[in-house]
């Protein structure tokens, strides 16, 4: 079959099949090596009125990662990247915790009337959780307005750009919290990252609505055409007509936006806001995931089910290890061969020579 | 006796047979252009020559030996060194870096620097040039940048010097610096190979003109003895008694309406000289040229992707900028670019949507068309146009050259544009689709839809144009309407 | 116009002027805050506690410089500092050590280089995979920080080959390896081919490789010469710490990109010079001594104010960039 180039490449053809098929097959054998190695990794009951097990754990802890990837792949697929959400996502956990001290100290007093109908049904307690946790969401729209400018008002590179945050970022945040971790009991807030809704986890819920409202924002608009237009030909679609500088300054806020959302979990998960390690590294898993995720470096056309899925993987990875009383840390090395392999995977340079050394044994199979 | 010789070169690429038995020599002593349209195979050639691709077939001699450079360094061994169009230098490192990089005068392994400084004086004082060599290249304009690339290629012992489109950023008194650089390296005997499509550069400097149509070469001619219009006619492909013969009667078409664009004064700085150009409703302008005259430098102008600077623009009686191709479609603007791969297909993207896409990017974020309108509309063009494609759902990247042309005309045909704009819109198009789109065009001229036309085939220009613009050299030099659209009086024009 | 006559003057040396300029500033404020800030102790204080950054920082220079970016460089540091102690404590020769040590920086500096060049896999993403994988190796090495209990560490290096200056100030060796280290990368980067090379793929890759710059052969050794500069700093930072600790020197590699841009390296490579990370380490230290001084501002003012430096600097070299493109075109 030594036809044209296309046939050399069918094995490794690059296609959104390929591209998920994978990652997916690397879950799909963690999962089979857990569950014959594993004791009790699919087991599921329902203790305290919710369900209790280690799939639910990876779902609950992977549920960070989840939501900033669903704003990383936007970026992303603008063929840009946000080093920043982490540092965001410790600001937004600091300006909740703030302010729902504050709130519930009565320093913020938060005047009934102002807000319109929905609040006389509200007790003031009630709301205590409710604009400590707008603020911080929209503290982290600011931060993505800010990457905004930068990348796509003064054109400076995306990873430049948002390296400024990411430094600054930190100190922002243990200002806000003048170094000190503020913990908070407020029920709201706790319920956010500990809580159970018809007995699955708060977080894996909104990890979920994150990932609807998008979908449906990016599918059921011409947003997310316009995205993977400016990613794919920025050029062609200026020519086309298309905003191309409004459409990538957008994608920072929305990723920003979810940096807030995840900084909330993360902060609600402990109860409370560590500047110094609220989302450190969680950056790189974010990209890592959407990379895994099929969405290329490059950008163009994007997955955020793969960008789920990836965020998943790297959770069970890391929970796989844990069970396997492997220490975090050195959990970092299976990480890092995954990097490695998914790139190779992707890299069409890579993908020629093997199938170049596969046709050749083939070959020589063939002759013998 | 002839320091390059190149016997029968023939090459192909998939697809494509760029050079078929082309014979090339230079003399040392002698300025000798090179010169061509679009798809002539001079780059090719000068790519073989310098290493960069192999011949199928065929010999090259230097210096009565014969050569097979495979790489640029190789090609610099022997003696032969190019400069690019885009002064391919280091603009943050300094002038004596450029030209010494890779062969820097070393003492105990480690860069002289003081003998990097007088080499490059030295190299320079070749080209009569007194610079200060511990600037940036970047300092210096690119009229000069070109002479220290010049002075770089020198610096090896060079024998045949190929320089190409050397001219194109430069203007009228950098050129004649540049000429006079060259006439001195003439004079010192050695050979240039000098690439462009500037007509007057080319009466000025060479000593020879080799003319290459198709992949073929049509013949070399001493410049003293060779007619402007003989040469025009054998850039394009017709001598003049073969032009008599084929200009026919034209159909005249009714009247156009009012102005429907009118630009006064309109021009670029560095890309346009100001020019006045109207365009009335149902009405079809060509704009008509050699290769770098100025044509889709026009269109974009018009369109908003590099606006004017200077003059004024009155789209259906009101004045306005065009500062964006988005402001441009928004006053019913539509243009299908030359370069389709770098301007125009969304390669990862459907047909279906390369076709939506500016009528999406017109309705904006929110008001989308449902996938049942968007295959209706896809289908509806894939059928007119005939788009070669099982269905609208395929990737555009993996459609023929010709059939994402058509996918482009769809999506602006899906505008209802009351000027469209098409830049060499039938290239890489066969007869049969090209007659299809013609059709179109007409039927859409007759309901009132205003047409800029370029093309580099002649024939298609005349055969259907009510006016015809010509450029040459970055700016107007005269219209042509009615009767006396003939490629003759446009070859006239040209070669005035 | 004068002005821009002399930017036009100065276009490659003025992120240099900026960044000298920044440490005059708060060289000064600190002079005028505190009574004993100017001393010869403050300032060899500045270069031996920021000496493994220092050297970190060199590495990451030449990478930068080339158009790339290594994030892998504080997991080295931490896994070679604890690979030393390791080795030391199952009774190794120093010199050994310190070669073991060296050689995996430069094998795992190569290793990346390869995937980067031979694979064309993007350097953000093959650096991240070497930082999760330094890191980890650190942690299987030796699951906790592990003292060093060798006399060469804790007198040698301490006292014998700490240089004597006056005023009892004694210049750490530490300082001394930094300072030794920046002067042979200054070496390598303005004197060999290897270094002009270095310039030119971040320059502009197309044009050197038409100039006959081999392009891959470069990239392969500047990756090998950061790795073996960041397991150069994880020694340094073993002989200051005088332990071993797989968890220290996390996020350092955002330090050392900091300080290489605030030394007016163009992040998009091409442009920039050893002395000037030199000069934004020097930057970096003293913000951090003049906070210690201060006493009352707290240490996370330090993130702030490096934060808002780095995109001053990268503000200043947009607008040269624009400047000098503008130049041109009129």
């Amino acid at each position: 079959m030594i036809g044209n180039m296309e046939k050399q490449n069918t094995i490794f053809k690059d296609n959104l099949f390929t591209r998920l098929f994978w990652p997916l097959m690397a879950l799909g054998l963690l999962l089979v090596f857990n569950l014959i190695c594993t004791q009790g990794f699919f087991h599921i009951e329902v203790r305290d009125g919710h369900f209790y097990g280690t799939l639910l754990d990876i779902l609950n802890h992977g549920s960070k990662v989840m939501v900033l990837a669903i704003g990383m792949t936007l970026v992303i697929a603008t063929k840009g990247v946000d080093l920043s959400v982490g540092a965001v996502m410790a600001v937004a956990g600091a300006v909740a915790a703030l302010l729902v001290g504050q709130v519930e100290h009565g320093w913020i007093f938060c005047d009934g009337f102002t807000l319109g109908g929905l609040v006389p049904l509200l007790n003031a307690h009630q709301l205590s959780w409710f604009l400590p946790v707008i603020a911080a969401l929209l503290v982290s729209l600011v931060a993505g307005f800010w990457n905004a400018l930068l990348v796509a008002g003064f054109r400076i590179q995306p990873i430049v750009a948002t390296l400024v945050l990411m430094v600054a970022g930190r100190g922002i945040a243990q200002l806000i919290t003048d170094g000190q971790i503020i913990t908070f009991t407020n029920t709201g807030l706790v319920y956010l990252g500990n809580g159970y809704f018809l007995r699955v986890p708060v977080s894996v819920w909104i990890a979920m609505g994150v990932f609807t409202v998008v979908a449906i924002l990016v599918r059921k608009t011409a947003l997310g055409l316009f995205i993977e237009s400016v990613g794919n030909n920025e050029t062609a679609s200026f020519y086309a007509g298309i905003h191309s500088k409004t459409i990538k300054g957008l994608t920072y806020v929305i990723c920003g936006l979810c940096a807030g959302v995840a900084g909330l979990i993360a902060s609600s998960n402990i109860k409370c806001a560590d500047s110094n390690n609220a989302g450190l590294y969680l950056e790189l898993d974010a990209i890592l995931a959407v990379v895994i995720g099929g969405t290329s470096l490059n950008g163009g056309r994007f997955f955020l089910a793969g960008s789920i899925a990836g965020a998943i993987l790297i959770q069970t990875l890391t929970t796989t290890m844990y069970a396997r009383d492997v220490s975090p840390h050195v959990a970092a090395v299976p990480k890092a061969l995954v990097i490695i392999m998914v790139c190779l995977m992707q890299s069409e340079t890579f993908r020629n020579r093997a199938a170049g050394i596969f046709k050749r044994s083939r070959k020589r199979a063939w002759s013998l | 006796m002839d320091i390059l010789e190149a016997k029968n070169i023939v090459k192909s690429f998939p697809g494509v047979k760029a050079l078929s038995g082309v014979d090339f020599s230079v003399r040392p002593g002698e300025v000798h252009a090179l010169m061509g349209e679009n798809g002539a195979g001079k780059s090719t050639l000068v790519k073989i020559i310098t290493g960069v691709y192999r011949q199928d077939d065929g010999e090259i001699f230097f210096n009565g030996r014969s050569i097979n450079p495979g790489s640029t360094r190789e090609a610099e061994a022997c003696g032969i060194s190019t400069v690019y169009q885009e002064v391919n230098l280091l603009p943050e490192m300094s002038v004596a870096e450029n030209i010494c990089l890779g062969r820097q005068p070393k003492l105990f392994g480690l860069i002289h620097w003081s003998a990097v400084r007088k080499r490059a004086v030295a190299a320079l004082k070749r080209l009569e040039l007194d610079l200060d060599v511990s600037r940036n290249l970047a300092y210096y304009s690119i009229a000069v940048q070109q002479l220290i690339a010049i002075a770089r290629a020198l610096d090896i012992d060079c024998k045949l010097l190929i320089l190409d489109e050397p001219t194109s950023s430069l203007d009228a008194k950098e050129v004649d610096e540049l000429f006079t650089v060259l006439g001195k390296l003439r004079a010192q005997g050695m050979a240039i190979i000098f690439i462009t499509h500037f007509l007057d550069q080319v009466y000025q400097i060479s000593d020879r003109i080799t003319i290459l149509r198709d992949g073929s070469k049509v013949g070399t001619f001493e410049t003293s003895t060779l007619a402007r219009l003989e040469m025009v006619g054998k850039m394009i492909g017709k001598d003049p008694e073969q032009v008599r013969d084929m200009d026919k009667k034209r159909k005249l078409r009714t009247s156009a309406g009012r102005d429907f664009l009118r630009a006064e004064h309109t021009g670029r700085t560095g890309m346009l000289f100001p020019m006045d150009l109207n365009i009335r409703a149902g009405e079809i302008i060509g704009l008509a040229g050699l290769l770098g005259s100025g044509r889709s430098e026009t269109a974009r102008m018009l369109f908003g992707v590099d606006p004017p600077d200077s003059g004024k623009l009155i789209i259906d009686g009101k004045e306005t900028v065009n500062s964006s191709p988005g402001k441009a479609v928004s006053h019913g603007i539509a243009l299908t670019a030359e370069d389709r791969t770098a301007t125009g297909i969304i390669p990862d993207l459907t047909i279906r949507e390369n076709i939506v896409l500016a009528l999406q990017a017109r309705a904006g974020i929110l008001k989308t068309y449902t996938i049942k309108e968007q295959h209706a509309l896809a289908d509806t063009f894939i059928k007119a146009l005939g788009i070669k494609t099982p269905d609208a759902d395929q990737l555009t990247k993996h459609l023929s050259g010709g059939n994402q042309q058509k996918v482009l005309l769809a999506r602006w045909l899906a505008m209802n544009p009351k000027l469209f704009m098409l830049d060499e819109p039938t290239r890489g198009i066969d007869v049969g689709a090209k007659a299809e789109i013609e059709k179109v065009m007409a039927e859409l001229c007759d309901k009132g839809m205003a047409m800029l036309f370029i093309s580099s085939e002649m024939e298609e220009v005349t055969r259907t144009c009510d006016r015809v613009v010509v450029l040459r050299d970055r700016r107007k030099i005269g219209e042509i309407a009615g009767e006396q659209i003939s490629i003759q009086s446009i070859m006239n024009m040209i070669a005035e | 116009m004068v002005i821009v006559k002399l930017l036009k003057l100065q276009t490659r040396y003025i992120p240099l002027l900026a960044t000298a300029s920044v440490f005059a500033i708060l060289y000064s404020i600190g002079l005028a805050s505190f009574s004993h800030f100017g001393s010869l102790r403050v300032f060899v204080n500045l270069l031996g506690d920021n000496a493994f950054l220092g050297i970190a920082a060199i590495g990451a220079t030449f990478v930068i410089l080339s158009g790339g970016i290594d994030l892998s460089v504080g997991s080295v540091i931490a896994c070679t500092s604890i690979l030393m102690a390791t080795l030391l404590e199952k009774g190794w020769v120093p010199a050994t050590v310190i070669s073991m040590a060296l050689l995996f920086g430069i094998c795992f500096g190569a290793a990346m280089g390869c995937l980067i060049h031979c694979f064309a896999l993007p350097a953000f993403l093959v650096t991240l995979a070497g930082m999760f994988f330094a890191r980890g190796l650190g942690f299987i090495i030796h699951p906790q920080a592990l003292g060093i209990n060798h006399p060469f560490f804790l007198n040698t290096i301490g006292d014998n080959l700490a240089i004597r200056l006056p005023h009892g100030v004694e210049f750490p060796f530490t300082a001394s390896c930094f300072v030794v280290a920046l002067l042979v990368a200054m070496a390598i980067a303005h004197m060999t081919v290897f270094g002009r090379n270095v310039y030119a793929v971040g320059g502009n890759e197309q044009a050197a490789k038409l100039m006959g710059v081999r392009i891959g052969s470069a990239k392969l050794m500047i990756y090998t010469l950061a790795g073996f500069f960041s397991a150069l700093a994880g020694v340094v930072f073993t002989f200051y710490m005088q332990s071993g600790n797989p968890a220290s020197c996390v996020g350092l590699e955002l330090d050392a990109i900091a300080a290489v841009v605030i030394g007016g390296t163009l992040l998009s490579g091409g442009v920039g010079y050893l002395a000037g990370t030199f000069l934004g380490i020097l930057v970096l230290g003293l913000i951090q001594t003049l906070i210690t001084f201060h006493g009352d501002l707290n240490t996370w003012w330090t993130k702030i104010v490096i934060g808002m430096l780095v995109l001053v600097f990268i503000l200043l070299q947009n607008l040269v960039t624009t400047m000098t493109k503008k130049g041109i075109a009129q």
